[in-house]
């Protein structure tokens, strides 16, 4: 089975407590999907279990967004195949806070 | 010579305040999870370097944190302390996962409560309002979640399991959110009886188990709340909080959406204490540490107006158990003051004197090391308070 390097970019809440840099990188083995991608985010960084996905549901947490290659992709569904350019690397999947002013 | 930790949630991260017996200088870590809305932090009264934390976001949802060293580090339960998982390692951590009990053991799986119009709305779970360690064994903690139910983790916050007797005790499909939400804010544990242990629901009201959490039973009987129909009614009063003493867990004070009361039984009565109170609309309600006939409370104008009355911040203090209160304003804001004081964010020391601590949405934490006489900030402009706890350590 392929597998393939997957960079996926996170909001900062996020980086603090995955204790990770602002862009991580996942080897994704099989196809790659939303659900794949985030699987393979959780298996590295437990501590996200919850976050970005429902525990219970798996549902996105409705104030995230997933975005790539400047789509909106937080509609498509989850086993949905990821963009090639996501496939190869080079671009990222990124995962980003819906805006709140005040 | 011993010495005190202030433990604060705050709408944008939580905030350690440490000091000696004298309670007059003060060190302020913080903010640990700067951005987040910390709802509680509290000790365990077994171990007091075990602090537990719920951390919660809007946009990521539920976080529960442990720290083993009185706050210095913090670590979600089940994952390395400030580390992530090995890559190759499997998930470890679910402690942010709290899931409602609908399985058939429990005999009557809830899956929808009272909405706002009336209408029957699945549960559906939002945050964790108030954490309430275990009194014998650090590794055990309840937490108090909206919608309304109880969890317990006996594995220090690793794993929750809900007390779905609570929710399936009969009346859960009627109760009813208030404004803030159908919330489990107040978790009382009775230190003489390990079976015993009360709880408050806003706006179903308080309940009791005497068996561990099997079961429960609505203790709402004296209540009266103009504002719902059947303003007598077994449920659906929006009980602020409750507080006891530690030397007679039978004796109880609340602080209802409107009214101070007391029940010398507890629960199975409640009689109104208000007494001379300007007003008694409020949210806290404390007991000092060695006199259980003293009590506390922050009076605030209203249902509508959520801020302190006549532009005061006054706390009334009654050594008598209620009725008879006192205005205790030394160092106090006594003009132009518009802050309110939410139902977790008042605590007691256990020095002599005792010492008294609250927080307030505008930021500020106050101290009285004299049991209320005066009143000095510890911090004046920390984002809005939701919480104060307090250890006092040898």
């Amino acid at each position: 089975m392929t597998s393939n390097m997957i960079r996926v970019i996170l909001p900062p809440h996020l980086r603090n407590l995955a204790h990770a840099g602002a862009e991580v990188t996942l080897e994704i083995e099989g196809p790659v999907t939303q659900r794949s991608v985030l699987d393979a985010l959780e298996a590295h960084y437990p501590m996200l279990r919850g976050t970005i996905r429902d525990h219970v549901t798996q549902q996105r947490r409705p104030f995230l967004r997933f975005f790539a290659c400047e789509e909106d992709l937080s509609h498509e569904p989850p086993d949905a195949l990821l963009p090639d350019a996501v496939v190869s690397g080079k671009e990222p999947f990124i995962v980003i806070g819906a805006i709140a002013g005040g | 010579m011993s010495k005190v930790r202030v433990l604060v949630g705050t709408r944008k991260g939580a905030f350690v305040l440490t000091s000696d017996g004298k309670r007059k200088q003060w060190d302020v870590s913080g903010p640990h999870f700067a951005g987040w809305e910390i709802y509680h932090v509290k000790g365990s009264p077994a171990d007091p370097n075990r602090l537990y934390a719920s951390q919660c976001s809007g946009w990521f949802g539920q976080i529960i944190q442990r720290s083993d060293d009185g706050g210095k580090t913090w670590h979600q339960p089940g994952t390395p302390p400030g580390e992530a998982a090995a890559p190759a390692g499997p998930p470890k951590s679910e402690s942010n996962k709290f899931a409602y009990d609908a399985s058939p053991e429990t005999g009557k799986p809830l899956t929808t409560h009272q909405w706002y119009d009336g209408k029957q709305h699945p549960w559906e779970f939002k945050r964790v309002w108030h954490l309430e360690p275990s009194l014998s064994d650090p590794d055990g903690v309840y937490a108090g979640v909206e919608d309304a139910a109880l969890f317990r983790s006996t594995d220090g916050g690793q794993n929750w399991q809900e007390l779905a007797g609570l929710r399936g005790h009969g009346t859960g499909p009627r109760w009813q959110p208030g404004a803030g939400g159908l919330c489990l804010h107040t978790i009382l544990l009775d230190p003489s009886n390990p079976n015993r242990m009360f709880i408050a629901i806003s706006a179903a009201g308080a309940f009791r188990t005497d068996d561990g959490g099997k079961t429960w039973k609505p203790i709402n009987r004296g209540l009266y709340s103009q504002y719902i129909p059947e303003p007598t009614a077994e449920i659906g009063h929006c009980v602020h909080r409750i507080a006891m003493h530690g030397s007679r867990p039978d004796v109880l004070f609340m602080q209802k959406h409107w009214d101070v009361l007391r029940s010398d039984n507890a629960g199975e009565l409640w009689k109104e204490v208000s007494g001379n109170l300007p007003t008694d609309f409020g949210f806290v309600i404390d007991v000092h540490a060695h006199e259980p006939e003293t009590i506390y409370v922050v009076p605030i104008k209203s249902d509508s107006e959520h801020y302190v009355h006549d532009g005061k911040l006054r706390v009334y203090r009654s050594r008598t158990g209620g009725n008879e209160g006192e205005a205790l304003t030394k160092g106090l804001r006594q003009r132009d003051c518009y802050v309110n004081v939410l139902r977790d964010a008042m605590a007691v020391d256990s020095l002599d004197k005792c010492g008294i601590y609250f927080g307030t949405t505008g930021g500020q934490v106050y101290c009285s090391a004299d049991a209320g006489d005066s009143w000095a900030p510890i911090v004046r402009d920390l984002p809005g308070v939701l919480s104060v706890e307090v250890q006092t350590l040898p």
